[in-house]
Formats: structure tokens, sequence, C-alpha cells
């Protein structure tokens, strides 16, 4: 009961608080990518992988008192960010077994960007196809965003470090 | 001789159709499409799921409403788009043959399905479009890159973002098609909007279909049909107890064969998506008519969770449903699991949160994890503006999700199970039922 829920208060807790609810969607898919269980159905919308039901869930998660969220004045848009509250440490308990390494890739995921995680992601989206034509798709769906060609290999560099990480 | 994408039919056929009167075909190759096996198969899964257990004539299947999409996307460019300088008239056929075939890859039941084996309708949609099947043959027909054209359209990669937006965005063709066609189909009287008036207004521009200001109110109409069936129909409490249900006997099912148990019908239509090694062909093979076949053989198994299961879904014995607040009470649904195993019912399958949720128009505001492509309205000026800093009315619901949860149990099981009566008892009235 009420697992999946679990599993995002501890991957929240596990890094330390996320600033942005974009970052947070794109962590999440690229930690499922990364064959970490969680469940969450993710479609490609205009601009990237995009999750629903993660809202859902954490908007849950906030109106249950697990998870705190504070909103910035950025000027041209508002900035979320998520913690976890007392009350949601005593929620996930023991309840949530986390694989070792979940916590180092979420470190690593924690230091980067949203755009970066944005083109890392949308390219596991496509990660059934050869390389060339991940990077033509990413150019597609995100043509306004003018990806560069080092910030495509940093990408894929990224996503082996991550691999890397789970196979340790 | 003539190419294939090109060839008409030497005389315009019709299927009659009770949304839109008459769907017209004039393509050679939407012809052939609708004859692929694969298309065929979309007769034998509802369009609606589980929702004819609630409203009896929901008996539409994914065929009539992928018609309907054809034919409406047909009337976008035919109608209001072709000669217009915005419109590549290039495009027609790709879009065409994409506005039919989104649906291809739906699953039996298709949300309940995808749910318990973790699978997903776009990527098989994609698989019949590429792989070896009859869909493809006919596409191939046209250019060898036209499967993974209209693959690209269906997925949201293709390059002409107008062309995607027609068949996916806030105010698309399979939206019109379904709001309308489920409306008739369950005899609920929301649902309609004046779509000849959205048709005659709306304009091809770069990234997507705009609607012209004179329009605004019938897409006001249309935004509102769309929240009142959402949630007076596609959320409608009893549907979701049917697919509740649906999911559980599902899951029963895998973790009894991955318990080496014997089924007196074995379920090998299943195998392969109990142990991820299913194919193509196993997917396509797959419709309601045969998981009616096992649930009705299955009530008569040995193993008492799957067999009541599946008496429940075929005789429709559904689940009862009280309101849940999780917020409130997730401490609530701890405490009864532990007394529905006290009492020898197993809560894995018979104590379900389940949550409907929908967001009935968004627009997308930079740096926002929402990325939805807003409707724009063309003013007399020519310039573009997002529809709710125009409508008042879409301004009050713009961004607004709407949640509902409900808890589901089986209440003739707590009222007349002969055994631990006292425990059911604490059961039902904690439940207050």
């Amino acid at each position: 009961m009420l697992q999946e829920h679990a599993k995002l208060v501890q991957f929240i807790s596990l890094a330390d608080g996320v600033t942005g609810r974009k970052k947070l969607q794109k962590m999440i898919y690229i930690a499922k990518k990364m064959d970490f269980p969680f469940q969450e159905k993710y479609e490609l919308h205009i601009y990237g992988p995009y999750s629903e039901e993660l809202t859902l869930r954490i908007e849950e998660l906030c109106e249950m008192g697990f998870l705190a969220e504070t909103c910035e004045d950025k000027g041209s848009y508002v900035q979320y960010s998520y913690r976890v509250t007392g009350e949601g440490r005593d929620f996930i308990g023991d309840a949530v077994e986390v694989p070792d390494t979940l916590g180092e890739c979420i470190t690593r995921m924690s230091e980067k960007s949203s755009r970066f995680l944005e083109l890392v992601s949308t390219l596991l989206y496509f990660d059934y196809l050869p390389r060339k034509e991940q990077i033509e798709k990413v150019h597609i769906v995100k043509n306004k965003l003018n990806y560069t060609d080092a910030e495509m290999d940093e990408a894929f560099a990224f996503i082996g470090e991550l691999s890397a990480c789970i196979l340790q | 001789m003539m190419d294939y994408g090109l060839q008409k039919l030497s005389e315009e056929k019709v299927f009659k159709d009770p949304v839109h009167r008459y769907i017209h075909v004039r393509d050679q190759v939407i012809w052939d499409l609708i004859a692929t096996r694969e298309f065929q198969r979309l007769r034998r899964i509802h369009q609606l799921g589980t929702t004819y257990l609630v409203f009896h004539g929901a008996e539409h299947s994914r065929f009539n409403h992928s018609l309907g999409v054809y034919e409406i996307v047909r009337r976008m460019i035919d109608d209001s788009f072709s000669g217009r300088p915005q419109w590549n008239d290039s495009e027609r056929l790709v879009t065409l043959c994409a506005a039919l075939l989104h649906d291809l890859g739906h699953g039996p039941f298709s949300h309940a399905f995808e749910k318990v084996f973790d699978l997903d309708h776009e990527l098989f949609t994609q698989k019949i479009l590429l792989g070896n099947t009859g869909v493809n043959e006919v596409l191939r027909r046209v250019a060898e890159d036209f499967p993974q054209k209209v693959a690209d359209v269906i997925g949201k990669t293709y390059p002409d973002k107008l062309v995607v937006s027609l068949i996916s965005s806030q105010i698309d063709a399979d939206r019109m098609d379904y709001l309308q066609r489920d409306a008739y189909f369950t005899g609920v009287s929301y649902g309609h909007f004046d779509m000849e008036r959205i048709l005659r207004v709306m304009r091809p521009a770069e990234d997507q279909a705009v609607i012209k200001q004179s329009g605004m109110h019938a897409v006001e109409d249309y935004i509102m049909s769309r929240y009142q069936m959402y949630w007076q129909v596609y959320f409608h409490p009893v549907s979701r107890s049917a697919e509740v249900i649906l999911v559980k006997i599902l899951q029963r099912a895998k973790v009894l064969s991955e318990e080496g148990y014997t089924f007196k019908q074995e379920p090998v239509h299943f195998k392969s998506f109990f142990d991820k090694t299913y194919d193509l062909a196993d997917y396509i093979a797959l419709d309601e008519y045969i998981l009616m076949t096992y649930f009705e053989t299955w009530i008569r198994e040995d193993d008492e969770i799957l067999s009541d299961l599946c008496d429940r879904f075929v005789n429709r014995r559904l689940f009862q449903y009280i309101d849940f607040n999780p917020a409130k009470e997730y401490r609530k649904l701890g405490e009864l699991d532990v007394l529905f195993r006290k009492a020898g019912i197993d809560p894995e399958y018979y104590l379900v949160v389940d949550s409907s949720s929908d967001l009935p128009y968004d627009f997308y505001r930079p740096g926002e994890e929402e990325e939805r492509l807003p409707i724009h309205l063309l003013m007399r000026d020519g310039e573009l503006r997002e529809l709710s800093r125009e409508s008042d009315i879409v301004d009050a619901i713009s961004g607004k999700r709407r949640t509902d949860h409900k808890l589901y149990f089986p209440e003739d099981m707590l009222k007349e199970g002969k055994k631990k009566k006292v425990l059911r008892q604490q059961i039902l009235s904690i439940l207050n039922t």
C-alpha cells in the first residue's frame, strides 16, 4: 500500500531535497531508465519525457504532509522545491529497501542542471535507436534548445557513468 | 503507372457512422490499411475498456474511433487547410495514415493490461508500423521510409509540428472524435460541442493549428465538454471498480504462473507476458475476446482468488467503494490491511486504492515541468494569443488539477462471509458501510 509513494519520498530524501519540478521529473525518469523500480508512466510531451502520475503522486505527498513544497518567484516563472518532512521520514521508516547504487546515481544527477537532465532524459527516451538517430530525434523535439555537439557528448558520457555506477 | 501513394479508388467508399454520418475514403492506401488484420483487430478492443459495465451502450471499439479520427483530419486538411500557404499538401497522406493508425498498438482493456505487464501502447503502435505486419507492407508500398514517417508523427518526433498537433495536442482530432463518440454510445448528454464550427475556424500555423478569435466560444464548449466527460464517464467509480478487478485478475494469474500453479485452462496467450519474452506476434494475437474466454474458464479454477475475481468481472459482481483521502487516512489503510489479513481476505487483491486525476486545460510556463502546447487564438490583427488570456471560462479551470481517490473492497464477502464474523464486522464499521 502506497509503496510507490514511499519510493518517491525515499528518493527525495536521498537527494536531500530537489529544486525544480522539471528536474524532479527528469531525475525519476533517468533513474527508471537505469532500471530502478519506479512505476510512474512517462510519455513524450512536446519537450521531453513527462509523467502525469508522478505529478499527481508528488501533489498527494505534499497533501499528506510527507513532502514540503516551497515556491520561489523567478520573475517569468515560479520554481518549486521539495524536501522530506519529519512525518515523511516516519512514513518511509524501514519500509522501502533502496539499492545501494541509487544514492550514488541521485548525487550525480543532483549536481547537473535541469537543462542537461532534460537532454539526458530525452536521449534515453530514444535509447532504442543508434546514437546518430538519437541525436537527430533530440534536435527535432528540442529544436528551440539548440544543444551543442559538446553537450551531446557530455550527455552520452554521463549516461555511461550512471550505467557503470549501477554495475559496481 | 501512378504512384501508389497518389492512387485514388475508382469510386469513393463511405462508411456509415453515427457520429460523423459518413466517413469518406478516396485514397487507395487508406482503403488497404483498413483491410489489414492489425487494423481489423481494433474491432475486438473496446474504446472505453470496462465502461460498458456501467453505460451499457458503450460497446464501441477502437476501430470506430480510429475511422472517426481519420475522418476529422481528412476534413481539416481537405476542407480547411488545403490551398493555404501554411499548409504543405505533400504532408496530406502521412497525416491521414497517422490519424487512422494512431491507436493501433492498444492492447485488450488497454490501460489495465499495460499496467500489469508494464507495456506501452504507443511503443507497440510504432512496432506494428515498423515490424513485419500487413500495415507495414501497405505503408512501404508508398515509399521505403514512409512507415517511419507515420511512426514519427504518432511518436511526436516528426519535423512538421503542425502535422503532429492535428493528432496530438489539446485540441486535436483524437479528442474531438472520442468526446462525441463516447457521448453518443454512453448516451450521456455531455460531450457535445460544435465541431463543425471549430473545423471552420481552424487555421494552419507554424507549429500547430490555431483557432480564429471568432471561434473562441466553440472551443470553450469543447473544453467544458471534455471536463464533464472525464468526471461523468471516464472516471466513473463503478467502471473503475471493474478495472480494479481486471488488474487483480491479471496480477493473480501472473503470480500463480510464477508459483508453478497448474491451471485447468493454461494461460497460453499470457505466458510470454508473464516471463517478459513476448514479441510483436504475441501482442497482436491478443484481444478482448481472448481475455474474456480465459476469464470465463478461470471461474472454474481451484484457486479461490482467481476464480472469485473472474466471476466478479464476468458476472458484474463489482467491488464496493468509499471516498478515501490518502493524506488523512493512510493510517486507516494500514489498519485495514492488518484486519483483512486476520480475517483471511488477502488485501493484495481485495483492498485497493484507485486514484483518478485530470487537468482539463493547461498552458506552457517557461521553466515549469508541465509541457503542454497551449491552444492559440488567431486575433484579427494576426497576433496569436493563448486561449486562457482571452476566455474567462477557460482561465477559471486552467492549470487546475482535480483528483479523486476511492478505496475498493468486496462488501459482499465481508457481509456474507461465515468465518471470523466479528473481525469482518469491525472492518465494515471502519469502512463505514
